[in-house]
């Protein structure tokens, strides 16, 4: 039965098409706000997500920073030693514990200049734990190994790099920092924007290359946590080791410890506060949008005094007539979210491939069916809300009264 | 249309459709079962200042199976008596029967739901909807009867070949002429097989041909099925059509002197 009422509010919204649209616009605003919004926030996060994502859940990474104390810049960092990797590496729940070094640096390909991070790779053992926390694969070549001097592997993004038709691959020569090295193997495409356009070279060379480094000095310290150790202890106890080392106080740090968990939780904080402002925009939008439909209800329930009358005598009761205009209103707003979600998907999908080209990186929104069903209920529920007085309006009118308008 | 009715009737009375079986019964006696009865009935309506008097004791008994038309020019309160009789509005003061109960107490729904079963209207301006086809139209009584709807298809389509209108079932009103909106409107009335139908000046946005047309369908419909009819106009020779004429001036019936000199 209520399918027949709901055909019949669907033709008399289908009647008056224009105004329909003009009726759903704030809803569809609202809507397409939200979905395109959270759709990117969501996609972003993911992207961030993956960067995070490529070491393994139990890494913690150590760095280097200024006090932040005084003026900005003029804090010289404090670098890592060899002497407090030794320290960290004795830290109870500390598996093992590596520096790397991680430059940036300019490179001469084809006559063109680029400048990009190069990064380490330990020799012995703890290669094999790099390349197992990394997760490190090639496309195309092989990884480093021990001895190689002069050689290189390459991030998946150099694979792109063909605006002269040429392009990195096994065999080519990078000049880099004035020497000459041969790319032996194309890394796999990771979705982390730091590994796809880092160069890895062995240690030994790096260090030879990057004179400034100084003998026992790392960039990073990465400890890999053993299986069952409480990550949030081994932070700390490798955070205590280090302010001893470095004989700095607490507050007062010039290094930071991260854990992956950590550094995904401050986006996804970030990410929620923008959520928030973006629910609260689309919310009023929303509501003015059911204002508007509470409007051209009243409107239509006016004009069809005559038909309400004609019901009403030929035994409509005043739920029947509630019901249909009810209906009737709450379509306005399902449809108006439809519409919104349609044209939401098409924003956030459509920016973050055209945001993700001008970047070169690999974003794509994320508009999960749960906000397409809960957008598309809170639309169809503001519509309903909206509808509820005029409905009522035309419920309780007199049959005579409204049948007056038509005789 | 005439020829038509009496195929229908006779191929309906064979059938055990609900329909046809109940209407041959209701054809059965005439005379003396009151369906419908206003007795001394009062409508004041409160303008503020002024208090106007629409019925002032109006008397009326309906029997079943008859043809009787109210007639009285305007203002004599035709409409308000059309609203008691179609249990659209209630008395100020005396009181309706219909069927033998008193509906004058009854809530909106109910009458709502009394007027939906045993009532058939038929406006003057026909009262389509105009968002809906015949078929749409005539189908809309019996969903707020939540009859299923196969049925409803079913009956609309009976009655709509019964009015003669068979080949534009999904013709919009505006598609169809005034005549042919009126026989849906009937067609409409029909579809819920009422005890009364009531008719509002039927003729009135008609033009003369339309309206004869539609005078002697409803006469048919009288004659093959009994149906009972109540017609409101302010016509003389429409009024003439029915079994049995009142009149009505300044809200109460006149006696038989004063009908003679108006009729």
């Amino acid at each position: 039965m209520i399918k027949d009422y709901v055909r019949l509010s669907f033709f008399n919204l289908k009647r008056r098409r224009l105004r329909s649209y003009l009726t759903m616009i704030g809803i569809i605003i609202g809507i397409a706000a939200v979905i395109s919004l959270v759709g990117l926030g969501e996609g972003l996060r993911n992207f961030v997500t993956a960067q995070f994502n490529i070491v393994d859940a139990d890494v913690i990474t150590v760095m280097a920073s200024g006090t932040g104390n005084g003026p900005p810049g003029t804090g010289v960092v404090n670098p890592l030693t060899q002497k407090q990797l030794d320290r960290i590496n004795s830290v109870n729940g500390v598996d093992v514990a590596f520096g790397r070094l991680i430059q940036l640096g300019d490179y001469l390909f084809n006559d063109k200049r680029g400048f990009t991070y190069i990064a380490s790779i330990p020799a012995g053992e703890e290669r094999k734990i790099v390349y197992d926390i990394v997760d490190l694969k090639t496309d195309e070549g092989r990884l480093l190994k021990d001895g190689d001097t002069l050689r290189i592997m390459v991030g998946s993004s150099f694979k792109d790099n063909d605006e002269s038709g040429k392009r990195v691959e096994v065999g080519s020569k990078l000049e880099i920092e004035g020497h000459d090295f041969t790319v032996v193997g194309v890394l796999e495409k990771k979705g982390s924007f730091a590994v796809d356009t880092t160069i890895i070279m062995n240690e030994e060379i790096m260090r030879e290359i990057f004179s400034e480094v100084g003998d026992d000095e790392y960039d990073v310290i990465v400890a890999k946590v053993k299986d069952g150790a409480d990550m949030k202890a081994v932070k700390q106890d490798i955070e205590k080791v280090l302010r001893k080392e470095r004989d700095v106080e607490v507050g007062e740090e010039d290094f930071s410890v991260e854990t992956p968990e950590n550094a995904v939780k401050t986006l996804t904080s970030t990410l929620s506060a923008i959520n928030i402002f973006v629910y609260i925009i689309a919310l009023i939008s929303v509501v003015v949008g059911g204002i508007g439909i509470m409007n051209t209800m009243y409107t239509s329930v006016v004009e069809r005094i005559g038909d309400i009358g004609t019901m009403k005598a030929i035994g409509a009761r005043n739920s029947d007539i509630f019901v249909l205009f009810f209906l009737e209103s709450g379509l306005l707003g399902m449809v108006g979210g439809i519409a919104g979600i349609i044209l939401g998907s098409g924003l956030a999908y459509g920016l973050a491939a055209i945001a993700g080209a001008n970047l070169g990186l690999d974003i794509s929104a994320s508009v999960s069916p749960m906000l397409v069903i809960l957008s598309l209920l809170f639309s169809f529920i503001i519509g309903t809300l909206a509808g509820l007085l005029p409905a009522l309006q035309a419920a309780k009118m007199n049959p005579v009264d409204a049948l007056s308008e038509s005789r | 249309m005439i020829q038509k009715i009496k195929q229908i009737s006779r191929k309906k009375k064979d059938s055990k459709h609900k329909t046809a079986s109940d209407t041959a019964q209701k054809s059965g006696k005439k005379g003396d079962e009151i369906i419908i009865e206003l007795k001394d009935v009062w409508k004041i309506y409160d303008m503020g200042e002024v208090k106007v008097n629409a019925l002032r004791g109006l008397n009326v008994k309906v029997y079943k199976g008859e043809f009787l038309s109210i007639m009285g020019p305007s203002g004599s309160g035709k409409s308000t008596a059309m609203n008691m009789i179609g249990c659209l509005d209630v008395p100020t003061k005396g009181d309706v029967f219909l069927s033998g109960k008193n509906i004058s107490y009854l809530t909106e729904s109910d009458l709502a739901t009394i007027r939906g079963e045993k009532i058939g209207f038929i406006f003057q301006k026909f009262n389509l909807i105009n968002a809906l086809t015949a078929k749409e139209n005539i189908m809309l009584p019996l969903l707020f009867q939540d009859m299923p709807v196969d049925e409803r298809k079913k009956r609309a389509e009976d009655v709509l070949q019964m009015v003669g209108l068979g080949d534009r079932m999904d013709h919009r009103p505006n598609e169809l002429s005034g005549g042919q909106q009126q026989r849906v409107a009937i067609a409409r009335a029909l579809a819920t097989d009422p005890e009364v139908i009531l008719a509002d000046e039927p003729t009135g946005n008609l033009d003369q041909k339309s309206g004869a047309s539609v005078m002697d369908f409803l006469r048919q419909l009288h004659k093959d099925k009994g149906t009972t009819i109540v017609m409101v106009t302010h016509d003389k020779n429409v009024a003439g059509k029915a079994d049995r004429v009142e009149v009505l001036i300044d809200g109460a019936i006149v006696d038989n002197k004063k009908k003679r000199e108006v009729l």
